[in-house]
C-alpha cells in the first residue's frame, strides 16, 4: 500500500509522525459512520440482547421486568420442547432447499457459461429477472400455480403423465407435510439469480489454458466438469454455502406469508425464526425471545466455525496470494 | 451396412458437431427457461379470470367467462351440444328432462333446434374474456398508490444514505493508513454472517423507548449508517482507481472531504450505481423491518407488508392477488430491464449479495 503523499521530502521522523496521525485521524473520521453504526446496531445490542436473556420482560410493562437468571436459557434448552422442534424442521428444510437451491444456480451457470449456448446474455437476463421481484409477491404467485384445484403445476402433470394429481386427493403441495417443504423450495428457486451470477463469475474465473490441454489429452466433458471446473469453484461454493446455512436459519418470509406463522399443515413450516418472532412480537416476551436469538446466534456460529473447518479438506485454494 | 456402423467408422465434421450441441444445449436451456417462467404467466393469465372462474368445474386455463346468447330480448345459455356427430355451441332456450330446445347463436333465424337428452349433463361454452379491470380493482382497494409511494420513499432515503456512508467508509479504508485497519475490515466483513435476530430486541426496545415505533426512522436511520457488503464493493472499486488525482489535488492543499466529494465519488460513479440498485431492490424487498416497526400503522405500510395484509382480507379472490402481486413486481421489473447491464456487472464485481 503506498502512501499518501508526503510534501516533506525530508526524514524527519517527527513530521512524519504527526502525518501519519493526521492522515489515521481523517480516515478514522471518513470510517466512523460504520464504527457508530458498527458499535450502536451489531455490538452493543448483541451484548445487550444477552442482558436481556437473564430477564423476564414484556415491553409493554418495562417497570415489571424481573431479573431470573438462566431460567430463559433453561426453558429453552430443557423445558420448551418448540424450541428444539423448529430447530430441526429448520434444518430439514434446509437440507432439503440449500443443494437443490445451489445445484440448480450451478447448473444453470455452466449451462450459461458454455460456449454452446446462443443467447447467452438474454438468457442471463431472463433467468435472473424473477430475482428482482420482491419475494412476498413471488410467494403469492407460486401459491397460485401450487394450488392443488387450479394450479398450472398439477394440471400440467396430470396432463403430461395422465395421473390425477388436482384435487383433494392428489399433490396438495401446500398443504401435505411431505411435500410443503419442496413446495417451498421451488418459490425459493425464483431468487436464484444472485447465486447464478457469483458462480458465473467463478466459472469464468476459471483459465481455459487448462480446458484446452484437457481438451488435447483427451479429457471427456464431464472429466473437465469433475476434475477442473468443481474443485476450481469450490471456494465460491463454499461462500455461497455459508451465506446459504445462515439465511436459512433466518427463514421466515414465505410461512409467515402464506400462514401467518401457525405453521401450516400440522405445525411443520413453523420455523425457528417464525418462533421467534411468535414469542419476541406477538406475545411480547422479549426476555425469551433475546434467549432464542442468541441461541440461534451460537448455532449459526458454531455451523460456521464447522464449515470453515471442513474446508481445508475441499476447498480448492490456488496459492494464498491475497491477503 | 447400416447407418448407424457408418457414421461410427467416419465422425461427423467438428463444425456440425458443434452446431448440434448449441442447438441441443439451446433447446433444453431454452426448455427449463419456459418451466422457470411458467409461474409468470399464470400471474397475468389468472389476474384477469373473473372471480367466479376459480371455482367452477369445467372452466378453461384462460381468462373466459361463459357464453351466453341474446335471443328475442332475453339471455340465454350457451352450452357445448354434442348433435350430428359434432359439438355445437347452442343457447339452451326451453329446459326439458329429457329434450330441450336450442337455438343456433350464428344461425338464429332457422328457429329452435330440439335436443334429446339431459341438457344438466351438457358443459357450458366459455368464451375468452379477459378482466383488465382487475388491475384497477386491486389497485384501488389494496391503496397502490399509498404504498408504492411509502416503498419509494423507504428505498429512495435509504438508497441515499447506504450509498452515501458506505462511499465515506470505502474511502477511508481505500486510502488512509489507518492503525489495525486490517482488522477492521475483517470486523466489518463478518458482520455479514451475524443473524439479524441477535441485535433486534435491543434495538427494537431503544427506539420504543424513543418513541419512534410506528415511525419511519427505524427503518430509515440504521441505513446511514454503512453496511459491510457495500463498502466491500465500493472499496474494491475505489482501489482501481489511480492516485494521481488526489495526490495531485492533496499537493493543492485540497482537504479529503473535498477530494472526496470532487475526484472520488465521480469517478466511481459505476460500483455507486451498482450499490444503488442493489440497495434498491433489497429496500423494496424489505419486510421483516416494515413489519415489526409499523405493526398496526397501516397508512405507513410498505408494498411488500401491505400486499401481505391484503392477502390475509381477500384469499377468496385469487385474480386481485395474482394481479396485485404482478403490479408489485412491475416497478423493480423496469428498473431491473433499465439497468441490466450496470446491475449484471456490479453483482460481479461484488460478488457479494446482501
Amino acid at each position: 500500500m503506498t502512501d499518501i503523499a508526503l510534501p516533506l521530502p525530508g526524514k524527519q521522523k517527527k513530521a512524519r509522525s504527526k502525518l501519519l496521525k493526521t492522515e489515521a485521524r481523517w480516515g478514522l473520521l471518513f470510517l466512523s459512520p460504520w464504527i457508530i453504526g458498527f458499535l450502536a446496531f451489531h455490538i452493543l445490542p448483541m451484548l445487550a440482547s444477552f442482558g436481556f436473556s437473564l430477564f423476564d420482560f414484556n415491553p409493554a410493562v418495562p417497570d415489571e421486568a424481573t431479573l431470573i437468571g438462566f431460567q430463559n436459557w433453561q426453558r429453552a434448552l430443557t423445558v420448551d420442547k418448540e424450541v428444539l422442534l423448529s430447530f430441526t424442521r429448520t434444518i430439514h428444510f434446509a437440507a432439503i432447499s440449500l443443494p437443490i437451491g445451489l445445484g440448480f444456480a450451478l447448473l444453470l451457470s455452466i449451462i450459461l457459461n458454455s460456449k454452446s449456448v446462443i443467447g447467452k446474455t438474454l438468457f442471463r437476463t431472463l433467468f435472473y429477472m424473477p430475482s428482482v421481484i420482491p419475494v412476498v409477491a413471488t410467494v403469492l404467485i407460486w401459491n397460485g400455480v401450487l394450488n392443488e384445484h387450479t394450479g398450472w403445476i398439477n394440471l400440467i402433470i396430470e396432463n403430461l403423465t395422465g395421473i390425477q394429481v388436482t384435487g383433494t386427493q392428489g399433490l396438495r403441495w401446500l398443504a401435505d407435510p411431505r411435500l410443503v417443504y419442496y413446495a417451498y423450495t421451488m418459490f425459493g428457486l425464483w431468487g436464484v439469480g444472485n447465486a447464478m451470477i457469483i458462480f458465473l463469475a467463478g466459472l469464468q474465473g476459471v483459465p481455459t489454458e487448462m480446458y484446452e490441454a484437457a481438451e488435447i489429452d483427451g479429457a471427456s466433458w464431464l472429466q473437465r466438469l469433475f476434475k477442473i471446473t468443481f474443485p476450481l469453484i469450490t471456494p465460491v461454493i463454499f461462500y455461497q454455502l455459508v451465506l446459504g446455512v445462515i439465511g436459512s436459519l433466518q427463514y421466515f418470509l414465505a410461512p409467515f406469508v402464506l400462514n401467518q406463522g401457525t405453521g401450516f399443515p400440522q405445525g411443520i413450516t413453523r420455523f425457528y425464526m417464525v418462533y421467534f418472532y411468535k414469542q419476541s412480537f406477538t406475545f411480547f416476551n422479549m426476555g425469551y425471545g433475546a434467549t432464542l436469538a442468541w441461541l440461534m446466534f451460537i448455532v449459526a456460529l458454531i455451523l460456521t466455525i464447522v464449515l470453515f473447518g471442513t474446508a481445508k479438506y475441499w476447498v480448492y485454494y490456488a496459492a494464498e496470494e491475497k491477503s | 451396412m447400416s447407418e448407424k456402423m457408418k457414421r461410427q467408422r467416419k465422425p461427423l465434421p467438428r463444425r456440425i458437431r458443434n452446431r448440434i450441441t448449441a442447438m441441443l444445449v439451446t433447446s433444453l436451456t431454452l426448455v427449463i427457461l419456459v418451466i422457470f417462467l411458467i409461474p409468470m404467466v399464470y400471474g397475468l393469465v389468472n389476474a384477469l379470470k373473473t372471480d367466479g372462474q376459480f371455482s367452477k368445474t369445467g372452466a378453461p386455463w384462460w381468462p373466459a367467462t361463459e357464453e351466453q346468447f341474446e335471443y328475442q330480448g332475453k339471455s340465454y345459455d350457451v352450452y357445448k351440444v354434442p348433435i350430428d356427430g359434432d359439438i355445437k355451441d347452442l343457447a339452451l332456450v326451453i329446459k326439458g328432462r329429457a329434450q330441450s330446445q336450442f337455438i343456433d347463436p350464428e344461425k338464429p333465424e332457422e328457429g329452435l333446434i330440439v335436443w334429446e337428452g339431459a341438457w344438466r349433463q351438457l358443459d357450458r361454452s366459455w368464451e375468452f374474456d379477459p378482466q383488465w379491470n382487475n388491475f384497477a380493482k386491486a389497485w384501488k382497494t389494496i391503496n397502490f398508490p399509498r404504498l408504492l409511494g411509502n416503498t419509494v420513499k423507504y428505498a429512495g432515503i435509504t438508497t441515499f444514505g447506504a450509498v452515501l456512508s458506505a462511499s465515506l467508509v470505502a474511502y477511508g479504508f481505500a486510502r488512509f493508513r489507518i492503525p489495525h485497519k486490517k482488522v477492521l475490515f475483517i470486523l466489518m466483513l463478518s458482520t455479514v454472517i451475524l443473524p439479524g435476530a441477535v441485535t433486534l430486541i435491543p434495538t427494537y426496545f431503544v427506539f420504543l423507548k424513543l418513541g419512534w415505533v410506528g415511525t419511519w426512522l427505524p427503518l430509515i436511520i440504521p441505513a446511514f449508517f454503512s453496511w459491510g457488503t457495500n463498502v466491500f464493493l465500493i472499496r474494491q472499486f475505489i482501489m482501481s482507481i489511480p492516485r494521481d488525482l488526489d495526490e495531485a489535488a492533496m499537493m493543492d492543499g485540497a482537504s479529503p472531504i473535498r477530494i472526496f466529494f470532487s475526484i472520488i465519488i465521480p469517478q466511481s460513479i459505476p460500483a455507486l450505481t451498482a450499490v444503488s440498485l442493489f440497495h434498491f431492490f433489497w429496500a423494496w424487498n424489505d419486510f421483516f423491518g416494515p413489519l415489526i416497526y409499523l405493526a398496526g400503522n397501516p397508512e405507513k405500510y410498505p408494498i411488500t407488508v401491505g400486499l401481505t395484509a391484503f392477502n390475509r382480507l381477500y384469499s377468496q379472490s385469487a385474480n386481485l392477488i395474482q394481479a396485485s402481486a404482478l403490479i408489485t413486481a412491475v416497478i423493480p421489473l423496469i428498473v431491473f430491464f433499465l439497468a441490466q447491464r450496470v446491475f449484471m456487472q456490479g453483482v460481479v464485481i461484488t460478488g457479494v449479495e446482501k
